[in-house]
């Protein structure tokens, strides 16, 4: 048995237990041994944790690639990998090869394809899929198009107690759109759909999981009047859960101006009104969760005519900084964790999430007035694409520790 | 009408009058440049004048590469590009390489291999014309790029009504039709709200983009209301596909409403200019009378200020490649005289 390691004197910031206070933290094995205040074992190795908080290993619940160093340097210790590979997940054994890519520093929990090959037409195994270990089932980048195939879905995948990840843009109105409706789209002569076309399928959406009694995470709200459909949809008691990125809490559609492809997202950037809705939602708990939705894009796939780009970024490296850049001067760690680890793993039933004694040893450390800049360039992964290159920001990882084995140190 | 100088608007002291290394949009452009460029324009526009030719691009090579068919402004722009003895290749880019995978930059940067002196680039994407000017090395024209800019075509636009009318501040000049995909329609709000015109867009709300009133535009969807007293009326071309859409429901719902007939034009200035930048769809957007009407249509002098306007923009961008630079407060060379090469 190798030695205890002990986390001496962090900021130990814990939703799930509410530890909100300075002590230590012991790891025995893979697991927490002991919380708060204790008598440690003179053999324990011993990681200073003055001046750092130690929170939960960070579960990124919407990311498209698993780029294992780039999420570590996030302190990501566990993702939500979308269906959207090649081949897409919607096969038990596709399911459980992806869980094994990331291990043993990343655990790659998968969500499986909700329908066949993502075409949004017929379910895939969804009861043989949770059975090879999905958290969940998604319906992949782009919604279902047809009312009737989501509400079986959903009433199906609730009949497995699975929760359905959803992506709400209605198909018909946003067409082959790029961008939302509105100045900047116009004055760039962009394909554009109005802002409607995430809340009428928001709407939809969560009618749908309520009548179907299921549960129902819609993995990126983006305007005010999804975020107010979410709230009152809470408000009646449904089991309606949602996410955003910090990219729509931070960014809006002005940031494609020049046609910066960096900027073309999916679901697109919205107005200034929509986004400040984001933060508002993010304030009030209205928004449960937040995602990197990291989808990191090669040149080729970029460096095209602002259509034509592939949509996505790369995220797991900027997710802590810039979630608490969202929450803004009244932020606290405490709520960042929640969203970035405790609430992904209570929706989705993960190990991790928590600091209590025997939970897994998914550990972060950062330090919360660490002020840097993003450089993109310095990036873990051949993609660095990210709009949000040389932004000051604060909060820094500063190691990241998983099933008890610190698997990076900054 | 012919064009009164004392409304020109001056070049501030100390400033360049056209210090871009491209043409891409008008949005941006100062007035004084958009100015400069009309100016240029206005020397190779008299038709009695032997100025019509020259020299000045004589041994430069002109590629025009365009993505998208096009005959009308290809034509133009080899007319001008001949007229000023440049060496003018073009090539139709939808039929060759792209169709065998090469990207957009590849195809740009085979271009710039050819060690062209200025290209005109026409494509169906928004913003690609931008990306390519990125990687060239010599000057780039936007012949229109997807439904951002148009740029000499609100140039030819302007400089037909400054001949006819004498200036364009403080006109009343409203663009009608499918305003939501046309770039000519975008880059004559950047060009005369920038030069004091009063300007609407006439539109039915399915074709009336999100946020026009930003660009310094009144948005009208009633016709008539929006034809009141206007000074131009500049129609544009309806594409047929908009009906699939269910952008509109038919062509004679159309122009019952938003076609441009006599009695339409009637709340109109007496003066009232008419103008389209073609192709016409007759009995569409615009009624026959109304278009073959010589007192008041424009459209085959729009066409003529058309060459003009290119010779201008494709002679001022080569300017620095031909050793002509702005001094501070004049050109380093003579600009062409416009003799007859």
């Amino acid at each position: 048995m190798t030695r205890p390691l002990l986390i001496a004197g962090a900021h130990i910031v814990d939703p799930a237990t509410g530890h909100d206070a300075t002590g230590d933290i012991l790891i025995r094995g893979r697991e927490i041994a002991a919380l708060g205040s204790f008598d440690a074992p003179d053999d324990a190795a011993r990681i200073e944790g003055r001046g750092l908080v130690a929170a939960p290993g960070l579960i990124d619940s919407g990311v498209f690639r698993s780029d294992a160093a780039a999420c570590l340097a996030g302190g990501i210790t566990r993702v939500l990998l979308m269906p959207d590979q090649k081949p897409p997940l919607d096969d038990p054994a596709l399911v459980e090869r992806a869980m094994r890519i990331g291990k043993p520093h990343v655990w790659v929990h998968p969500l499986g394809a909700a329908t066949q090959g993502l075409a949004g037409t017929e379910l895939a195994e969804i009861g043989l899929m949770k059975e090879a270990g999905a958290a969940g089932v998604a319906t992949g980048r782009r919604g279902i198009p047809d009312p009737a195939t989501m509400y079986r879905l959903l009433q199906y995948a609730a009949g497995f107690d699975l929760v359905t990840v959803s992506h709400c843009e209605d198909a018909s109105l946003l067409g082959e759109a790029s961008a939302t409706a509105g100045e900047t789209a116009t004055r760039l002569g962009l394909p554009a759909a109005p802002a409607i076309a995430e809340s009428i399928a928001v709407a939809r959406d969560v009618r749908l999981a309520e009548a179907a009694g299921a549960r129902l995470h819609i993995r990126v709200v983006s305007t005010a009047e999804s975020v107010d459909i979410v709230r009152r949809a809470k408000a009646r008691g449904t089991r309606i859960t949602c996410g955003t990125t910090p990219a729509h809490a931070l960014l809006n559609d002005g940031e494609m101006t020049g046609y910066r492809t960096f900027a073309r997202l999916s679901p697109p950037l919205r107005s200034d009104e929509d986004r400040r809705a984001v933060l508002a939602g993010l304030a009030d708990g209205t928004i449960d969760t937040v995602s990197s939705a990291h989808d990191p894009r090669t040149q080729e796939e970029k460096r095209l005519p602002f259509a034509a780009a592939a949509p996505g970024m790369a995220g797991v490296e900027t997710l802590l900084p810039l979630t608490l850049m969202s929450l803004g001067e009244s932020g606290d760690a405490m709520r960042a964790v929640s969203l970035l680890s405790t609430t992904p793993a209570r929706l989705f039933g993960l190990p991790g999430g928590t600091l209590a004694p025997g939970a897994p040893a998914d550990i972060v450390l950062f330090d919360p007035n660490r002020a840097w800049r993003i450089d993109a360039s310095a990036f873990g992964h051949p993609a660095d694409n990210t709009p949000f290159d040389r932004l000051p920001v604060t909060g820094r990882v500063a190691a990241t520790i998983k099933g008890g084995e610190v698997v990076f140190q900054r | 009408m012919t064009f009164a100088p004392d409304l020109l608007t001056p070049v501030p002291d100390g400033a360049h009058p056209f210090p871009h290394d491209h043409l891409l949009g008008i949005e941006g452009l100062k007035p004084w440049e958009i100015g400069f460029l009309l100016d240029e324009a206005e020397r190779w526009s008299d038709p009695g004048n032997s100025r019509r030719r020259s020299g000045a691009l004589a041994g430069l090579t002109q590629i025009n590469a365009f993505f998208e068919n096009s005959t009308r402004t290809l034509v133009s722009f080899e007319i001008a590009g001949k007229r000023l003895g440049a060496d003018v290749v073009s090539m139709a880019v939808a039929a060759s390489s792209v169709k065998k995978g090469e990207t957009l930059l590849d195809t740009a940067l085979t271009l710039n291999a050819m060690h062209p002196d200025v290209i005109v680039i026409r494509h169906e994407a928004a913003g690609a014309v931008a990306l390519i000017a990125s990687k060239v090395d010599c000057p780039v024209l936007n012949a229109g790029d997807g439904a951002h800019e148009h740029p000499t075509q609100a140039l030819l636009d302007a400089l037909t009504i400054r001949r006819r009318k004498g200036r364009l501040a403080g006109l009343k000049i409203a663009i009608c039709g499918d305003v939501l995909h046309s770039r000519v329609a975008r880059s004559n709000f950047h060009l005369l709200a920038t030069m004091g015109a009063e300007v609407r867009a006439v539109a039915p709300p399915t074709l009336m983009p999100v946020g026009v009133e930003r660009l310094g535009v009144h948005p009208y969807t009633d016709m008539a209301a929006g034809l009141a007293d206007v000074d131009v009326v500049m129609m544009l071309r309806l594409q047929r596909e908009r009906m699939a859409g269910a952008y509109l429901p038919s062509e004679r719902e159309y122009f019952r409403f938003y076609g441009l007939t006599e009695e339409r034009l009637s709340g109109a200035a007496d003066d009232v200019l008419v103008m389209h930048p073609g192709p016409m769809n007759r009995g569409v957007e615009i009624a026959t009378a109304v278009a073959d009407d010589i007192q008041r249509s424009a459209i085959t002098e729009q066409v003529e200020m058309g060459v003009a306007v290119r010779m201008a923009c494709l002679e001022v961008l080569t300017r620095p490649a031909r050793g002509i630079e702005w001094a501070g407060n004049a050109w380093s060379a003579q600009a062409p005289a416009g003799d007859r090469a």
